[in-house]
């Protein structure tokens, strides 16, 4: 594995700690990321509210997902900083899933594939 | 682990995470995008003028799941969201190297 | 023929007041569509005003309000507004034919709920032409130019007959015409902006104390009569909305002020002639009937798209009876079935009736004619991409 492989780190987040996530980040020197407002549920179903004896469950609750394309050896920093600034301890917390990069290009730059410039 | 990426018409989500619930397939996430298939959109007719639409709304569907159950979403989302007209959307399959969560310390890997 | 500065300052705010309605049917409707098509329902409101605008200039107010040809129609008399000046009785005619004018377009607002989402644009045009001239103008003309509704005695206050009952009935006739949306019943369909209709809603109710209490023509007792019970009928249907919906479920907000606007339908004929107790029981009446009513209309696979019917028709025919029913002497002059006097209660009824009839009927003619020519529908296609896209060219996605 090269020094320079490249991953892509998707993280589902609570809206209210995007903040802190993205301070903490920061001050892990990673920086880049793209920030998408999204809906959704996980392994436990939404939340299930009581209704007058009537069960209500809502499903696709708001979250963030943070997109940044980073170096493999930056992960385990990524995933740290991630969980200790945006850990409630509750269910809906959200999950990093890790994906392979193959290319990445630098728009302004020519010539720029896969470096990070 | 797999990432399963569907773009399909935003008419069609409730029916589709319906569907996937009822085979256990619960986990999701939901964004509301915009997108241009191969169709080029869709060409209105105005008095010889033409319109060109692209960049119709549509919804995307993120789900990670164990290798086995791709082929389970793939089925499902195709007999729900068909309409067998352009713009029914497409699917993408990724690999996922790692999953963290963020409540608890556990890492999934391949 | 004195003109009063107090009158004549009063109804200019009034006019202004009501105005402002018509966008407020726009944010109200335009919130209950799904974002593909805001713009457009939005447009469809100030489309409205504007026909309205120069169709009461050219000849609209003559039809409504000229001298009266058999109890039908109005003479040309006043068509391109010759002899409406600045005199006036209380205030200038001129004022008096704005005030009209602005309930005449809102009117046409109302009614686009039953095409929206999928109306040709220019057949709206053509339409709301038609249907003002045809529909809204001799019903004007009936109860308040001199018609032969006013002979007889039936009354409207502020508009519950010429303005709801019309709206709504002409509402169902022209949802029966266009058919349903593509999709309606297979797919949900989405209010994409809660907080726009509830903001539309608020304009309304704030419009409405000009709608009923300018309808005194005068800055006296009887307009701060009709504010007092609009408010309080306006507050009774909310509620009474909320809590049937509740019953079945949470208490929608759309459902509270769709329950505000019932309320304020049903007050309008009799805003002159109730007072606030029997406001609080049209209220919540008018609140509960047209809650039902839209799941009758829901329950039927109609799609008439944002309940005009459900809530302006029903709403606007109930307090028409209300009027006969809840009347008191001292208050309008009129006294109705619990003072004593049934008669006003007969009248009523038949005034209703024919206006619902005459407003169905006309609409649907109107309607099927200008189908047949034009199309009322846009294509396949544009309905798909949205209105705001295929009529307008402009997304609210930048």
């Amino acid at each position: 594995m090269p020094e320079t492989e490249l991953k892509k780190i998707e993280a589902i987040i609570r809206p209210e700690k995007l903040q802190q996530v993205k301070l903490a980040l920061a001050e892990a020197d990673l920086f880049p990321m793209t920030v998408t407002e999204v809906r959704g549920r996980g392994a436990q179903k939404g939340i299930c509210l009581q209704y007058r004896g009537k069960k209500m469950e809502v499903d696709l609750i708001p979250k963030v997902k943070i997109e940044m394309v980073i170096r493999n050896d930056d992960v385990p920093r990524a995933i740290g900083a991630i969980r200790a600034a945006a850990r409630t301890g509750k269910f809906g917390d959200g999950r990093i899933f890790v994906l392979p990069v193959e290319q990445s290009a630098n728009v302004r730059i020519a010539d720029s594939v896969t470096e990070d410039g | 682990m797999k990432k399963v990426e569907a773009i399909i018409r935003p008419e069609k989500l409730e029916q589709v995470k319906k569907a996937l619930a009822e085979k256990g397939l619960f986990a999701m996430t939901v964004t509301e995008v915009r997108g241009r298939g191969a169709q080029k959109g869709i060409c209105l007719q105005f008095r010889g003028k033409k319109i060109e639409v692209d960049l119709i709304p549509k919804v995307k569907i993120e789900m990670v799941v164990p290798d086995a159950a791709v082929d389970t979403i793939i089925e499902i989302v195709r007999a729900e969201a068909r309409t067998g007209k352009n713009g029914d959307g497409k699917i993408f399959v990724w690999t996922i190297e790692m999953v963290a969560g963020v409540r608890t310390d556990e890492i999934m890997t391949e | 023929m004195v003109l009063d500065s107090g009158d004549t300052a009063f109804i200019l705010i009034c006019t202004a007041l009501v105005m402002l309605m018509t966008p407020g049917v726009g944010l109200f409707y335009g919130g209950l569509v799904r974002r593909k098509n805001l713009i457009s329902m939005f447009a469809l409101s100030f489309v409205a005003f504007a026909v309205v605008s120069i169709q009461w200039v050219l000849f609209g107010y003559s039809l409504a309000f000229g001298p009266d040809i058999g109890g039908v129609i109005g003479g040309l008399d006043h068509a391109m507004l010759a002899g409406v000046g600045f005199d006036g009785d209380g205030i200038p005619d001129l004022l008096f034919m704005a005030f009209q004018m602005v309930f005449a377009a809102v009117t046409l607002a109302i009614i686009t709920s039953a095409v929206a989402e999928r109306i040709k644009l220019s057949s709206f045009i053509v339409f709301g032409f038609l249907w003002t001239t045809l529909v809204y103008d001799p019903l004007a003309h009936w109860i308040w130019g001199g018609g032969w509704a006013s002979a007889l005695g039936i009354l409207d206050f502020a508009g519950g007959i010429v303005v709801h009952i019309s709206a709504g009935w002409g509402a169902l006739a022209l949802a029966l015409v266009i058919g349903k949306r593509a999709g309606f019943g297979q797919y949900g369909m989405e209010p994409h902006n809660i907080p726009m209709t509830l903001l539309g809603g608020a304009l309304l109710w704030f419009g409405w104390f000009g709608f009923n209490a300018g309808s005194a023509l005068a800055a006296d007792g009887i307009a701060a009569n009709a504010l007092v019970v609009t408010n309080t009928a306006a507050a009774a249907g909310a509620l009474a909305w909320m809590g049937a919906s509740w019953i079945n479920g949470k208490p929608s907000s759309i459902g509270m002020i769709s329950g505000a606007i019932a309320g304020l339908g049903a007050i309008t004929p009799a805003a002159g002639f109730v007072d606030p107790a029997s406001a609080v029981i049209i209220g919540v009446v008018s609140g509960l009937i047209c809650y039902y009513a839209l799941l009758w209309r829901l329950s039927r696979n109609l799609d008439e798209s944002l309940d005009a019917w459900a809530i302006h028709g029903v709403g606007g025919l109930w307090g028409t009876l209300a009027l006969g029913i809840f009347a008191v002497a001292g208050i309008g002059g009129v006294a109705g079935v619990i003072t004593g006097s049934p008669a006003q209660f007969g009248l009523q009824l038949i005034g209703a009736a024919a206006a619902l009839g005459y407003a169905f009927a006309v609409t649907w003619i109107c309607a099927k004619a200008v189908d047949l020519t034009l199309g009322l529908r846009v294509s396949e296609d544009e309905e798909y991409v949205g209105l705001d896209i295929s009529q307008h060219g402009e997304s609210i996605n930048a």
